[in-house]
């Protein structure tokens, strides 16, 4: 890598830094539980917005995981989030007034509340949709992944995001309050993702899946990012770019062999794909506040969300992350 | 009876619990606090074990990983064992992050039925690669005044300068360099000759600037006074490619409990299903011979995925930067360009007759033509060109990946998008047969306007040529055959049977049926009249005018049946 681009990116990251002082002001803290907060041992962070009914299952899927505190961004929530999420003891709150695009999709306040809480310590980035799946998850809890990244010097662990979808149509079955979401969207595409290397941030560019298959098969180029680095160590000095696909400095982003061998990584399952989709389609529309003037929620719309099925006959069905691994979309690297 | 040298750091807790059951089952223990441990917790950890009169502390020494001060710690903890304990006679060197398998009585017991036996790992440098990576002779040859962990930089750069200084230090007269894992369980004789050794103190001045000598003091020494050696540890620890320690969790329990292992280490602290289990009353199991083989396969397995990763496979922690000679792909596939103009319904022949998954042109221009014609194959790859086209390579790997065990055979052709032949060109899972100038067949049999024909001939041509350079370039691994149509036509059964012969290869069928050739009647003038407009088919091979005006070699519809 050249210093010039060594330079640059160093300039970028103290952009952003700044970025995040600036914005993070506009962070209004609601409940604070400072003590729990410092006693996790990991940290979850989140942005939210409107997710009342997705909280419940979202929260006790992270706490039996062993989540130690989350720590969660309103972004003017209007269904009773920032309420439900005050009560829960394990939660520390603020409220983010002004714009969600302005604030380069919630990134700004996320990096402002890292920077500040969560210097040296793991935390997992995730939205309300998303579900970590890593290896060994349905027998050890989080922390022992994180005690053995750190017994190898690793600051940063990848899980792609894995597009979850029913078979039917999307609208076809109602999603209910603290419902595993799985258990409708339980199919996904095992084998369609392409790859290429992001030469100046060093990360992996993954794309595929049902939303390329179904929505971009003629424009592939524009389909949906999957790659995330959503578990990182994190240091102050430190700042995720765009959402959590890509982060700075740029080593947190070599998570992957070049030599032929195979690093630990997981899966971040993607609860997009429920009845509450096509409304939230409309409504992103309105708000017209997403990544790249929303093109990806116009082309949702076109294909009549509601009526939309992601389901072919070489979905696979959603069993445990054994399964994951043998179909080569994560791996347990040289844990055992 | 067997005495515990304990070394503990970091979580207490767990130390203090495995303290208490060995102390509590009558064992001796003399524990090494590091001193890099705070006073404050310290007095803690010794207040919860205070009750315990076979516990004692020996003094404090800073373990730093890879220094001395493990050494002098455990020689410290060593002199207490012997000198307030009599009784003992093995003395077995743990950690605070080891665990008991086994209850004490049957340690007891093993030991005593061996107790002139020294079991301690020992391995003479030279001769076997017990260090995986690092340094091997050189921890014996050369200084470390850096600390690895504070100091790399140092450390590494004093290194080097020795090396390029040819600097060397040679060790004392009577001991040959040894190494072994750290935890060891020596007798009380060995130990004691180690500790009573009349030139310990030149040995202690020479280990102390060896590197890492917890896992070469003991065992370079143990072989001057041991009269017994059983080179093996008691103790089960793993360690993966770069040497870090792998943990124990509460899923290895079973694997654990049947490895019949007296100790293992490392513990993950909070793997609190193990400490409940190991530490409460003992399960009344068959016991044998410490048999950790079946763990040994698990972490061998990890090593393996840690080291080659699976051959193919392409995923966001596995991106090989450059093309090995093996594993672009993983598994062994079939190009086959322009059989499917010179025969009629290939595709169908050859799905009976290999038995293999037959697809069309998956790199045709408009769509991937999947086997059936599916919309979407294995994966859930969809046969969008566009989504093909924007990394065919990825397509194609994806491909292969994904219907791994079941082999696939595809068409190509000089219409086809042929950026991904160089990739197919170097890996050495393809096998290529190829027969140049099919395309005229095709043609041929399109009866349209010949100056059209014309135009389409020569844009093939050029197309196919650029293609059979790829074929014919320097750095081809794949299995690449080459043919004429001509020259294919000249033995067609026997070529056929040998591509065949490639795809199944274990199963040797005989070709009980031959696909069905187009008709060649007036092929031969349909060249030459190509020719008398200026365009030379150079690839299809000579076709002379006679052969189809009416001569005795007449084209067969079917061509002979080798039997």
């Amino acid at each position: 890598m050249h210093l010039w681009d060594k330079f640059r990116l160093r300039l970028r990251r103290q952009r952003l830094r700044a970025r995040a002082i600036r914005k993070g002001r506009a962070l209004e803290p609601v409940v604070m539980r400072a003590e729990g907060r410092d006693a996790a041992r990991v940290l979850l962070a989140s942005t939210v917005r409107n997710e009342r009914l997705r909280l419940p299952y979202f929260l006790s899927y992270y706490r039996k995981m062993g989540i130690g505190h989350f720590l969660f961004i309103d972004n003017g929530s209007d269904d009773g989030t920032g309420d439900y999420l005050a009560a829960q003891p394990d939660v520390s709150l603020w409220r983010a007034r002004g714009s969600y695009a302005a604030s380069r999709f919630g990134m700004d306040w996320i990096n402002a509340i890292l920077s500040r809480h969560c210097h040296d310590r793991w935390v997992l980035t995730v939205d309300a949709d998303e579900f970590l799946v890593y290896p060994f998850c349905d027998s050890r809890p989080i922390d022992a992944l994180t005690d053995w990244l750190d017994a190898g010097g690793a600051r940063s662990f990848p899980a792609m995001l894995l597009d979850m979808y029913p078979k039917g149509p999307v609208g076809g079955q109602t999603y209910h309050e603290g419902q595993n979401p799985f258990e409708i969207a339980s199919h996904f595409d095992s084998g369609n993702y392409v790859l290429s290397r992001n030469p100046l941030y060093g990360n992996l560019w993954i794309q595929g899946g049902p939303r390329a298959r179904v929505f971009f098969p003629d424009r592939p180029q524009q389909a949906p990012s999957l790659n995330k680095i959503p578990l990182v160590k994190w240091l102050r000095r430190g700042v995720y770019v765009h959402s959590t696909h890509m982060a700075l400095p740029r080593k947190l982003n070599l998570t992957y062999d070049t030599t032929g061998g195979e690093r630990i990584a997981g899966c971040l399952l993607h609860a997009k794909f429920l009845s509450i989709f096509p409304e939230k389609v409309a409504e992103e529309l309105t708000r017209a506040e997403h990544f790249a003037d929303s093109q990806e929620y116009r082309a949702y719309a076109e294909a009549h969300p509601e009526r939309t099925d992601l389901w072919c006959r070489w979905s696979e069905s959603y069993l445990n992350w054994r399964q994951l691994e043998i179909l080569g979309l994560m791996s347990s690297g040289s844990w055992a | 009876m067997v005495g515990f040298i304990l070394l503990c750091h970091t979580h207490l807790d767990r130390a203090a619990q495995v303290a208490r059951h060995w102390a509590e089952g009558g064992a001796p223990v003399v524990i090494h606090l590091d001193a890099r441990v705070a006073e404050a917790e310290a007095g803690a950890f010794r207040e919860a074990l205070a009750d315990l009169p076979k516990v004692r502390f020996a003094p404090r020494h800073r373990g730093e990983w890879g220094t001395f001060g493990l050494v002098s710690a455990t020689l410290a903890a060593a002199e207490v064992m012997l000198r307030d304990e009599p009784g003992v006679g093995h003395v077995f060197l743990a950690s605070g992050s080891c665990l008991p398998l086994r209850p004490l009585a049957e340690l007891r017991a093993y030991l005593a039925e061996r107790q002139d036996t020294d079991f301690i790992e020992s391995v003479a440098v030279g001769d076997t690669p017990w260090i995986v990576g690092g340094l091997a002779m050189e921890r014996f040859t050369l200084r470390f005044p850096f600390a690895w962990r504070r100091q790399r930089a140092l450390f590494d750069a004093y290194v080097r300068l020795q090396r390029r200084l040819g600097m060397r230090r040679h060790w004392p007269e009577g001991i040959v360099p040894h190494l072994g894992s750290q935890w060891w369980c020596l007798t009380r004789a060995t130990l004691g000759a180690i500790l009573n050794e009349p030139r310990r103190a030149a040995f202690d001045r020479y280990f102390s600037r060896v590197w890492i000598p917890d896992e070469s003091y003991f065992q370079t020494l143990a072989r001057r006074h041991s009269t017994r050696i059983d080179s093996r540890t008691l103790t089960l620890s793993k360690f993966d490619l770069h040497g870090r320690p792998h943990s124990f969790y509460d899923d290895h329990l079973q694997l654990l409990r049947r490895s019949d292992c007296f100790v293992a280490r490392k513990i993950w602290p909070r793997a609190e299903r193990l400490y409940q289990t190991f530490l409460g009353p003992p399960a009344a199991l068959p016991r044998s011979e410490p048999q950790p083989a079946k763990i040994d396969r698990l972490f061998a397995k990890a090593a393996e995925r840690q080291a080659y990763g699976r051959p193919g496979l392409v995923m966001q922690s596995r991106f090989p930067a450059r093309d090995g000679d093996i594993g672009r792909t993983a598994a062994p596939y079939s190009l086959l360009h322009g059989f499917d103009d010179l025969f009629e319904g290939f595709d169908a022949w050859l799905t009976k007759a290999a038995g293999a998954r037959v697809h069309g042109h998956l790199f045709a221009p408009d769509q991937a033509d999947f086997a059936g014609s599916e919309p979407v194959f294995n994966g859930a790859l969809p046969s969008s060109a566009a989504f093909r086209d924007y990394n065919p390579r990825a397509f194609l790997t994806n491909l292969l990946w994904a219907t791994r065990g079941d082999r696939q055979i595809f068409q190509f052709g000089p219409d086809d998008q042929d950026r991904i032949l160089p990739f197919i060109a170097g890996d050495a899972q393809a096998q290529v047969s190829v027969i140049s100038g099919a395309w005229a067949v095709r043609l041929f049999h399109l009866g349209a306007e010949f100056a059209d024909v014309r135009a389409e001939a020569a844009r093939l041509q050029r197309a196919e040529a650029a293609q059979l350079a790829i074929w014919r370039g320097p750095d081809v691994k794949a299995r690449v055959r080459i043919w004429t149509v001509a020259g294919f036509l000249d033995h067609p059964v026997e070529n056929l049977q040998a591509i065949l012969d490639e795809i199944v290869p274990r199963a040797p069928r005989r070709l009980t049926e031959a696909p069905r050739l187009r008709s060649l009647a007036g092929f031969g003038q349909f060249l030459q009249e190509l020719k008398n407009q200026g365009m030379q088919p150079v690839l299809t091979g000579d076709f002379p005018v006679v052969r189809d005006g009416g001569g005795s070699e007449r084209p067969r519809a079917r061509p002979y049946l080798v039997r």
